[in-house]
């Protein structure tokens, strides 16, 4: 059996330990938030948190994170203690009118929150680097002008606040 | 066995006046047919794609899908605006994959573009939404930048102000007075002089008594209420939680997975399959499949599928393009445009004679390879037999097309099979209903089994088993006369496919020779972003542009000049260059081009500002785009269509390269098939234009084609050396040996 702890919820799985996060998230737990993409972790859109870490779960055994805190996008808002609302990246996400098809979208906002967790002034460098997701749709434009109203919010002592310029 | 390049997309079903003319109305009307089978208690259908509830919510039933470009907010937007719905009171469905549902109006847009002629009687009508045709043609089909300026424009706008015609009908005859002393707002008639007021939804059932009316009359733009503003997207807060369903996510119960390999040559045959005893020895694995040309591993999981499938040993035939590879192929090209019979696209004046008696030509050959989709959402269908009858769950650009399709590989009647809609993981055209292999390999796979099977590809196959946008080569000659005017544009390409304009120019040249030779390949082929513009756009705007610098003039002054007649190309391309601060110097390093280039009924410019990394890469810094598309509907989800247009041509542009290597695709995923990201993403600055008397232009498509020419052009400007064959990946250029770029 392996133990998984996801979104706060302990779960006992009958699952070959090298199975990858991503497929027990989405065939064993249902949560079906974090997407398939290219499973050989070069898209992004798998990205979960371990313990506040974002990893691309397609190429992440069970078994390496057995003892972590596992967030998904279901669970980002809850684990952030604004339960039932939505985060600030959720919020400038809608603020900033993101997401297009939505395929790498949860993906995109949890390499995003990840990155501001660590770091709520990220230089252009970091932003590049941490933010490596691909989007078919070419939503970049709106994902760097939603970085930077939170990076601005943050700077301002603002952050969290639902409101912000609709683009 | 080799495929002939034909009309591919929407032509050749929606060509047919006889079709087009002759199933005007069907009896008895949607409208009745709506209320009786899909209304529940106290829901009244006013036309096929509104409904309204007792408790005044109006409900639009959009007959497309939503796949990032905003359909369920722009169109719902429409017909509310006509209505003079409260938007705050609007909800949108997808309307079910069902005959009553098929899109009518679509068929007409398209007939009208290709110049077919439609009876007067049928314009904005309310009745033409209900075109037999449509059902004979399974069509709902999301494609060809067609939503908005027909659905929309002739459908949805039609609906809404039918319906506040016959709810202000209902409230004048509920308080006797006349029609035309009442008025509709916020989703209530009033009657003012008296003071009376009666909500959409008290009004419901006694306005369906009355008939659609034909010809209702449509608000003109200053009564526009919703058309025009930025009314967020519909489908967006689930799209930041997790919660948007997307064809994948689709988990009936006790549903199974399958993994595929398809033969890795087009046409290729499963021979047999080694190792099957060993595989199903394996966790969870239920059943080996083999189909005509692949086999399939299903599972309870689709790692343990996907993992099983990796030790199975299929052997497939050999076939006659075994040793087939991309330099073949455009030797074949090649060949086939020195010897192959031409057949006219456009023919203008006298080109040979002008050629001839030119005092100068200038020749240019570029081409363009193949290219994959590569939607985020890997391919998937989810496909479930049961009771003679099948459900499906996919996410497609045409729901009633996938429903005849799966009748049809299942052999089952296509009222026995029920599509369930989801959003769609990107389109692009690869979800198009000509493109089925997998929902064909799915809807196969599933007839063994009495539970749910998922059919999901690995990213290896959806790069591998694609409906690749051609590879295409195309050969230009200009004549000069002694001043340096042009006098003679000839071009020589191949494959002829939608839209049918695309190798055609919008500049002045009274000698014009277009021709087309047929070369076909084994490479399956589809509707890729733009279609045919993609690359045609490239090779007229390159070729336009080495025009300009051989006659020495700036490339905005040169094209203006051949645009004297047509004020709305003009006027994208002087606005584009003025906010890119066209006739000021670049920074530093950095060079502009202009492309230029209309598309399904709006003109693009775009001017990108490129420069070099330290290892002679190419950089797009800014891009931008003015497009004029008659009238915007929403400003923020066209603007946003816009930058991902630029973005997917210029992902194209940079790296887009499908290869063929022994008659297989050679790439495989996003490490050898790449993709723009974040950080190569540059600045984009959309200027929306709007043409009064213009009709309504598609915005999903058109601000991908001159992207690519814009970049290679300010590559000319920047080093003096001309891009002829994309992608750029392949390319380390060298800043300029002098100051002087090229022949300025």
């Amino acid at each position: 059996m392996i133990e998984l702890n996801v979104n706060g919820n302990t779960r006992q799985l009958d699952i070959e330990s090298e199975m990858p996060l991503l497929w027990a998230l989405r065939n064993e737990l249902g949560l079906t938030g974090t997407k398939f993409g290219c499973g050989i972790a070069a898209c992004g859109a798998c990205t979960v948190h371990v313990d506040g870490q974002p990893v691309r779960s397609c190429m992440t055994p069970v078994s390496a994170v057995r003892n972590s805190q596992i967030t998904t996008i279901e669970g980002l808002a809850a684990n952030a203690g604004v339960n039932n609302t939505l985060t600030a990246v959720q919020q400038a996400w809608i603020n900033h009118q993101v997401p297009q098809c939505g395929y790498c979208q949860s993906g995109m906002i949890m390499a995003v929150s990840a990155m501001l967790a660590e770091n709520p002034n990220p230089d252009a460098e970091t932003i590049e680097r941490s933010v490596s997701n691909v989007c078919r749709c070419g939503t970049y434009p709106r994902v760097s002008k939603a970085i930077q109203t939170l990076v601005a919010d943050n700077a301002s002592g603002n952050a969290g606040t639902a409101e912000g310029e609709t683009v | 066995m080799k495929m002939n390049r034909r009309r591919f997309l929407l032509g050749t079903t929606v060509i047919g006046g006889g079709l087009l003319l002759g199933y005007a109305v069907t009896r008895p009307t949607r409208q009745f047919l709506a209320n009786r089978d899909h209304a529940e208690a106290g829901q009244t259908f006013l036309t096929t794609w509104l409904r309204i509830d007792p408790d005044n919510r109006v409900t639009v039933v959009v007959p497309h899908s939503e796949m990032g470009q905003g359909v369920l907010t722009s169109l719902p937007m429409m017909a509310a605006d006509e209505m003079d719905a409260d938007w705050n009171l609007v909800r949108v469905e997808q309307a079910p994959a069902t005959d009553l549902f098929a899109n009518g109006v679509l068929i007409k847009g398209f007939a009208m573009s290709m110049g077919l002629s439609v009876p007067a009687f049928l314009d904005r009508t309310v009745d033409f939404a209900t075109l037999k045709a449509a059902e004979i043609m399974n069509m709902q089909i999301t494609g060809g930048s067609s939503s908005v300026r027909f659905t929309g424009e002739m459908g949805m706008r039609a609906a809404g102000a039918a319906a506040r015609e016959m709810l202000v009908n209902a409230a004048a005859a509920q308080w006797n007075v006349a029609a035309d002393e009442c008025d509709a707002r916020n989703s209530f008639v009033h009657h003012d002089t008296s003071g009376r007021s009666a909500s959409f939804g008290e009004l419901a059932s006694a306005a369906a008594e009355f008939a659609p009316p034909r010809n209702p009359t449509l608000k003109t733009p200053d009564r526009f209420t919703l058309m025009g503003t930025a009314v967020p997207r519909v489908d967006i807060p689930a799209k930041v939680d997790g919660s948007a369903m997307f064809g994948i996510d689709a988990m009936p119960a006790g549903m199974l997975y399958a993994a595929v390999t398809t033969a890795p040559v087009f046409g290729g045959k499963l021979a047999r399959v080694d190792n099957v005893e060993a595989v199903m020895q394996r966790r969870g694995v239920q059943r080996v499949i083999e189909l005509e040309d692949a086999v399939a591993v299903v599972a309870d999981n689709y790692w343990r599928a996907s993992e099983a499938l990796k030790q199975l040993q299929p052997v497939f035939t050999d076939t006659e393009f075994d040793s087939s590879n991309s330099s073949d192929i455009f030797a074949e090209f090649d060949a086939a445009l020195d010897n192959n019979e031409r057949n006219e696209d456009v023919y203008a004046g006298d080109a040979a004679e002008a050629l001839n008696s030119a005092a100068e030509t200038i020749s240019a050959s570029y081409r363009v390879p193949y290219l994959a989709h590569a939607a985020m959402e890997p391919m998937n269908c989810t496909v479930h037999f049961h009771d003679g009858r099948c459900d499906v769950w996919t996410g497609t650009q045409d729901n009633l097309g996938i429903r005849g399709r799966v009748a049809s590989v299942a052999d089952i009647d296509a009222n026995n099979v029920t599509v369930h809609p989801f959003y769609l993981g990107g389109g692009f055209g690869r979800r198009l209903p000509q493109s089925t292999n997998t929902i064909d390999q799915a809807t196969r796979i599933a007839s063994h089994f009495d539970v749910p099977v998922q059919t999901l590809w690995s990213r290896e196959e959806d790069t591998r088993q694609d409906y690749y946008r051609p590879a295409v080569s195309s050969r230009f000659r200009a004549g000069l006369d002694a001043n340096g005017q042009l006098i003679a544009w000839e071009n020589v390409y191949i494959g002829k496919n939608e839209p049918v304009e695309a190798a055609h120019i919008a500049y002045q040249v009274p000698n014009q020779k277009i021709d087309y030779v047929e070369s076909p390949t084994h490479i399956p082929f589809g509707a890729w972003r733009s279609v045919a513009h993609s690359q045609h756009s490239f090779f007229l705007e390159s070729f336009t542009d080495e025009l300009a610098w051989h006659a020495n003039q700036d490339p905005l002054q040169y094209r203006l000049s051949l645009l004297q007649d047509k004020p709305r190309h003009r006027r994208v391309l002087q606005e584009a260059a003025a906010r890119a601060g066209w006739t000021t110097a670049a920074p530093e390093g950095r060079a502009r081009g202009i492309a230029l280039q209309e598309s399904f009924g709006s003109i693009v410019a775009e001017v990108a500002e490129v420069s070099l990394t330290e290892e002679g890469e190419v950089r797009v810094n800014k891009v931008v785009c003015a497009i004029d598309c008659g009238r915007v509907v929403n400003p923020d989800t066209a603007a946003s269509q816009v930058e991902s247009g630029i973005i997917y041509g210029l992902t194209a542009a940079m790296y887009g390269q499908i290869s063929i290597e022994n008659g297989r695709v050679k790439e495989s995923n996003f490490h050898d098939y790449e993709m723009l990201r974040l950080a190569e993403s540059p600045d984009i600055d959309v200027i929306l234009l709007e043409s009064d008397d213009a009709p309504v232009g598609g915005l999903g498509e058109p601000a991908t084609p001159p992207i690519s020419a814009a970049v290679t052009n300010a590559i000319y400007a920047l080093t003096g050396q001309r891009v002829r064959e994309l992608p750029l990946k392949n390319y380390r250029f060298l800043p300029p040996p002098t100051e002087a770029a090229g022949n300025v």
